[in-house]
């Protein structure tokens, strides 16, 4: 390490930081099925300061989905948590009641889903999906749900939001559906927001307005905003922090552009370098060998990339892993880096 | 790469149109007065947002569908005036294929990797040798990458990049001159989708076959194409060399595009976004140019007539009052 990369530090680092709005540790997550049991998440941990956005990058199968949904306690009825705390706002959420998450889920933490049209509901008008959470949980009511509605389009952008009220999501473009799950997100003026995969399967043109959109609310508000992507490119664009999952593993943390252009993990590097966006050619982008491991094996290696590394050694195979700290904001699980 | 001989081309599209009735008096015009040409080895790209036309226009130019006028000259004959559904048995049939975007729902799940390449050797080539089959089968597994011990295998028990390849190895196998590309990597995984485009990028170079590469993944597209279209409503509005199109977009739509792809150095950097809805592609002006409305630059001459493509650079042509 050049003593240059500190510069990138983050202010925070240096004497008082206030307490982070959700702290995760040590979570670990396995999934008990018919056939074995599946290590979904292992040794997890990450912070989200007020305001902050958080991008966590991974391939298909990486435990960012199932991460997410744990947050909000959601998961699959096969999920078991087996270690770990994840405190919001002062709050216990590993341990709270289905109650007492029911309070703060659409409150105070809020989901935008992956597929805009399936996560509303059809037939039921866009402007009454919106008071059904007013009325939930803003305790909104009678006359002032209708304009309270309207205002929530409105902020999203949507043009025409009258109209718009009375449109089921049918009738709305897959952008336009997404801006209204958006709504429906915001509705409540969260103080988190976990948007997991918001602009997949939209147009650029549709996906660079709706993250526009997101990031603006989100300075604007100081909502903390955890992005789940498999678009490094884009969350590095978009994302002050970048956490970079593999196999249930969190491998590295660090300011976003201190990851893109300095990663200490052999995975990131191997990710960037096979995005289409960094390569000047084809031949210039390196696929990333061999595949995610089996998260069944009764014994996985303490480093699950161990299989598919350049830089593997024996005792990637052997020794517990350890984080190791690059700087005061930027750190990697990997033997190498220890070195 | 060979330099494709750009004088002969191989695909003429001569003003295509394909509309749709969509109730009395109501067409959705969803390819709308088309022309370009494909070169033999070319790579283009086809690229617009979703609704713009790009699939039903590359659906026509595999003869899955019927132009409602045009012509399509392939070399010497016009394939616009075989019926699609009779086409489906013609000897030429071979010559264009088409690698569909999902391999999940293209390929039979009831049918093995050997069997789907098979059948088309036996259906579109004619083979009824069966070691003469089962040499072609893996060979062509071994083109794509796919190892000859995974063909006995069925669509669920292979990855998403071994279904890929298995697709693609369909389309090969008939010996096309063209081959059209609907999102091939769309469904995979970053580290998987360099693999594929590199194996498409390889087969290109060693086959001499022409590529139609529809996508909306820009930075895909600038990296594999010679050449890209840019679609807005079922009309052209851009066409030139990748590298030109991706350094100096000329059409405003084209700028928006351009400006959408993700980029961790634009961060912060406020850039042109298209704002609103796309117009109605159903009986739409037929002075208006499609893109006014949402157009940073618009004025009211852009409602009242619309460019053709004209020439602003060698080869790069564009259909914008500012250009």
């Amino acid at each position: 390490m050049s003593p240059e990369t500190i510069v990138h530090a983050d202010p925070r680092a240096a004497a008082n930081v206030p307490p982070p709005l959700l702290a995760v540790d040590g979570l670990s997550l396995e999934f008990r099925t018919r056939s074995g049991v599946v290590r979904a998440l292992e040794d997890v941990s990450l912070s989200l300061q007020k305001g902050e956005l958080l991008g966590v990058v991974g391939e298909s199968g990486s435990g960012k989905s199932v991460f997410a949904y744990a947050m909000l306690g959601i998961s699959d009825a096969a999920a078991k948590i087996t270690r770990g705390t994840a405190v919001f706002d002062g709050m216990d959420l590993l341990g709270a009641t289905e109650r007492e998450l029911r309070e703060i889920r659409g409150r105070e933490v809020s989901m935008i889903f992956q597929s805009p049209r399936t996560s509303l509901n059809p037939i039921r008008k866009v402007g009454h999906q919106i008071e059904d959470v007013l009325r939930r949980h803003a305790a909104v009511r009678g006359q002032d749900l209708r304009e309270r509605a309207i205002d929530c389009l409105k902020r999203v952008r949507i043009p025409d939001p009258a109209r718009r009220y009375e449109a089921y999501p049918f009738e709305l473009s897959g952008g336009m559906c997404q801006r209204i799950l958006i709504a429906l997100a915001l509705a409540c003026q969260p103080s988190l927001l976990i948007a997991d995969e918001p602009t997949t399967g939209l147009d650029v043109t549709t996906q660079a307005a709706i993250m526009d959109l997101i990031v603006e609310l989100a300075h604007e508000r100081q909502m903390a905003t955890l992005l789940i992507t498999h678009d490094l490119a884009m969350a590095a664009q978009y994302c002050d922090r970048i956490a970079v999952m593999h196999a249930g593993h969190v491998v590295e943390v660090g300011p976003a552009q201190v990851v893109l252009h300095q990663p200490q993990h052999p995975y990131t590097a191997r990710l960037i370098a096979s995005t289409p966006h960094t390569a000047d050619s084809i031949a210039a982008m390196q696929p990333i060998p061999g595949s995610l491991p089996d998260l069944r094996a009764a014994k996985l290696p303490p480093c699950r990339y161990s299989a598919r590394c350049e830089y593997r050694t024996e005792r990637c195979d052997t020794e517990a892993l350890p984080v190791v700290p690059i700087d005061a904001t930027h750190s990697v699980r990997c033997w190498r880096a220890a070195a | 790469m060979n330099a494709p001989e750009r004088n002969i081309p191989l695909l003429r599209v001569q003003r295509l149109q394909k509309h749709f009735k969509v109730g009395r008096n109501a067409m959705l015009h969803a390819v709308d007065d088309i022309s370009f040409d494909i070169a033999p080895g070319e790579s283009v790209g086809l690229v617009g947002e979703s609704g713009c036309g790009k699939s039903t226009l590359s659906r026509v130019i595999a003869r899955l569908a019927d132009p409602t006028s045009g012509a399509l000259q392939f070399e010497d004959v016009d394939l616009a005036v075989h019926p699609a559904a009779k086409f489906a048995r013609d000897s030429r049939r071979g010559v264009i294929q088409m690698v569909f975007q999902d391999a999940n729902d293209s390929l039979n799940p009831r049918y093995t990797a050997f069997d789907t390449i098979a059948e088309s050797l036996r259906l579109l080539v004619g083979m009824k040798d069966a070691a003469q089959i089962k040499a072609r089968v893996e060979e062509l597994a071994t083109w794509v990458g796919l190892p000859v011990d995974l063909l006995s295998r069925y669509p669920h028990q292979l990855s998403g990049g071994q279904k890929a390849r298995v697709g693609i190895a369909r389309a090969l196998a008939p010996s096309p001159r063209l081959l059209i590309l609907d999102e091939p990597t769309a469904a995979l995984d970053v580290s998987v989708q360099a693999t594929v485009l590199q194996l498409l990028a390889e087969l290109r170079d060693k086959l001499g076959v022409a590529y139609l590469f529809v996508s909306h993944d820009l930075n895909v597209v600038r990296l594999l194409c010679d050449r890209v279209v840019v679609m807005y409503l079922g009309k052209v509005v851009e066409e030139g060399p990748a590298e030109a199109v991706f350094t100096t977009p000329r059409h405003p739509y084209t700028q928006a595009l351009v400006a959408a792809i993700p980029d961790p150095d634009a961060r912060g950097r406020k850039t042109v976004r298209a704002e609103g809805e796309p117009r109605s592609p159903i009986n739409p002006d037929p002075r208006a140019c499609r893109f006014h409305g949402r157009c940073p630059k618009g004025e009211p001459k852009c409602e009242l007539t619309m460019l053709d493509l004209k020439e602003v650079a060698p080869a790069h042509r564009v259909a914008c009052h500012f250009a």
